[in-house]
């Protein structure tokens, strides 16, 4: 395995380790806000893997719905109410209507996608609301998930699906990094700056965004089956399109560099919104609307970009040139590990003299 | 109109198997022929020169050839094989790749990055979760670079990059697949008068050591005399003439449509 995958698996597993722990010391409101936060981040990371690739959809909401409804469904209807399960039911239904829509959306660009989107959330939305044998407008009540056939009382259910919460996000979260940094990812981002020189390097565009279109419909059903169960209950308004605005609020705070950065973003949305809910309970949304103007204003590459910037080559000087074929020279001579130490060394030591 | 001058005799002998040639192309938009029965060949190795006046037909050429237009007759083969209903990507894929009169870049990329998105497309690097620049792709970038003496603007952003270097960039992104067939349009287009030599002298170099068929359009008649061994010339779809460079520009009537007496 390459040293940078292996140092993104690393760190991600170390923080997924800390806030594991940082869960059993947490109070109660902050399991349930943390775990609908991750929820809400894993889709808006869906539409940060789409914005890398040129494109916003704002009709995530589907896609979150549809997760969240195929989850409850076969909780509530057959009685399979493991989380993980659940989880996996959420993402491929994702994927699914991914693989279904992807192809005939992904021509579009602009305004054109975006607003394709939406329609398809709404065509959701109506047909849900007229559905009255799941619940129509009211939804359905999810059933509480166990894990591994175990049913946490109600004290620790919240931390349970937190828990279930932070190891699936951070998974994703580690997948998508990995992705972001592959030569698939570039293809991505080259997409977005120039689809004609992309096709004649031959590579298909079309392909690079049905990808993304899909990669992006199964966070959104991992996400929405995760709010289904978070919730314990769903409803049409999962695929409103103020729902699927939220995301994008999210996938904007955050910025297209970082992946931790949309879990942040995600807190500081679900924070905002919960304390901002409880003191100015009419005028809420108008303080994430400043909050969101702010960082527009001040970090237009979103929060990530205070920590991650958007190079992918760090620039190597003549110093590196000359490391590096010193190393190629110590493989082609099959010179031995502490052989190749000791004078990659003697010279680095000599260099500043020089 | 009257009817366009007759094409004039080829002196060149055709190859065996010639790596790229067009039978009894046809294109027309609407009353405007752009291709009237274009029937040509070029050799594997060649460097060919395709000049006109403006609407005179090249780029409708071009563009058939990589795929981009579709001719209402003919047929173009590569190889020897039929490749007329191909896609520009599935051209690419076959080796014939181009450059653009106005480079296709990823501007907020640096010239390092660009490179790598060339070998990425050409799939000898692709992958979904090995690290970009990984496994030695970057050295394979940075060689390319080296190659076409971009060394020291590799690790700049393109949108910084002054017009010279960033033809170079766009035909050095070209020239990842290894193509049989490269198309410069207008290669020099948009570069000052003292970087024109210097740029195609490096973009010869470079080629130099390539089995690389080179086609270029070219308005520019002291590049094409001095770079080219063959020179093509369009007149209102139809080629006039096609021979060596002296003997294509002292043609009557290539110096009555094409150069207009320039030589």
């Amino acid at each position: 395995m390459h040293g940078k995958t292996l140092k993104t698996l690393l760190g991600g597993a170390v923080l997924m380790a800390v806030l594991l722990l940082a869960g059993f010391a947490a109070p109660q409101w902050l399991l349930f806000t943390a775990t609908k936060a991750i929820g809400y981040g894993i889709v808006a990371l869906g539409i940060v893997v789409l914005m890398r690739g040129g494109v916003v959809s704002f009709g995530q909401g589907m896609v979150y719905c549809a997760g969240a409804y195929a989850a409850g469904l076969i909780a509530a209807n057959w009685g399979l109410t493991d989380a993980l399960v659940l989880l996996t039911i959420g993402g491929v239904t994702g994927i699914v209507i991914g693989a279904v829509v992807g192809p005939l959306i992904a021509r579009y660009r602009g305004i054109f996608f975006a607003m394709l989107t939406v329609a398809l959330s709404m065509v959701l939305y109506g047909v849900l609301v007229k559905m009255n044998q799941i619940g129509g407008s009211d939804g359905f009540n999810v059933p509480e998930p166990t894990f591994f056939g175990w049913p946490p009382d109600r004290d620790s259910a919240d931390l349970a699906l937190y828990c279930t919460a932070i190891v699936v996000a951070g998974v994703t979260a580690m997948l998508c990094r990995v992705y972001f940094d592959s030569m698939a990812g570039l293809m991505s981002r080259a997409v977005r700056e120039n689809e004609l020189r992309v096709e004649y390097l031959g590579t298909s565009v079309h392909r690079t965004m049905v990808l993304n279109f899909v990669v992006a419909a199964g966070f959104g059903g991992v996400g929405g089956a995760l709010n289904g169960m978070a919730l314990g209950h769903v409803d049409p308004l999962f695929s409103f399109w103020t729902t699927s605005g939220e995301f994008v609020f999210v996938a904007i705070l955050a910025g297209p560099y970082s992946v931790a950065a949309v879990f942040v973003a995600s807190i500081i949305l679900e924070l905002v919104r919960s304390f901002s809910n409880l003191y100015f309970p009419e005028t809420w949304q108008l303080v994430l609307g400043a909050f969101l103007l702010a960082v527009i204003l001040f970090l237009p590459e979103g929060i990530g970009s205070l920590w991650a910037k958007g190079r992918i080559i760090a620039p190597r000087t003549p110093r590196d040139d000359v490391t590096r074929s010193r190393a190629a020279e110590d493989r082609s001579t099959g010179g031995s590990r502490v052989a190749t130490a000791t004078r990659a060394a003697r010279p680095t030591a000599k260099e500043p003299q020089a | 109109m009257n009817a366009s001058p007759a094409r004039a005799p080829r002196s060149a002998p055709s190859p065996a198997v010639p790596v790229l040639e067009a039978r009894n192309l046809n294109k027309s938009f609407g009353a405007v022929s752009a291709a009237a029965d274009i029937s040509i060949e070029f050799a594997t190795g060649s460097k060919v020169s395709l000049i006109g006046a403006n609407g005179a037909g090249k780029t409708t050429f071009v563009n058939m050839v990589t795929g981009y237009l579709k001719p209402d007759s003919g047929a173009i083969l590569l190889d020897g094989v039929d490749v007329t209903k191909k896609k520009p990507r599935a051209m690419t894929h076959l080796g014939v790749c181009r450059s653009f009169q106005i480079p296709q870049l990823c501007e907020p990329m640096t010239s390092v990055e660009n490179m790598l998105v060339s070998f990425g497309a050409s799939g000898r690097r692709f992958s979904l979760f090995r690290p970009c620049g990984s496994e030695g792709s970057e050295d394979e970038a940075r060689a390319m670079l080296d190659r076409f003496g971009l060394t020291q603007y590799a690790d700049r952003v393109v949108a910084e990059l002054p017009g010279g270097v960033r033809k170079l960039l766009d035909i050095a992104m070209a020239m990842v697949r290894k193509p049989k067939v490269l198309l410069l349009d207008e290669p020099t287009s948009g570069v000052s008068a003292e970087e024109k030599f210097p740029l195609m002298d490096t973009v010869m170099a470079a080629l130099a050591h390539e089995d690389v068929t080179v086609l270029f359009v070219e308005h520019d008649l002291d590049i094409v005399t001095r770079y080219s061994d063959r020179i093509v010339a369009f007149y209102a779809g139809k080629i006039i003439a096609d021979d060596r460079p002296d003997e294509v520009l002292s043609d009557d009537a290539v110096q009555k449509y094409v150069t207009g007496g320039a030589r």
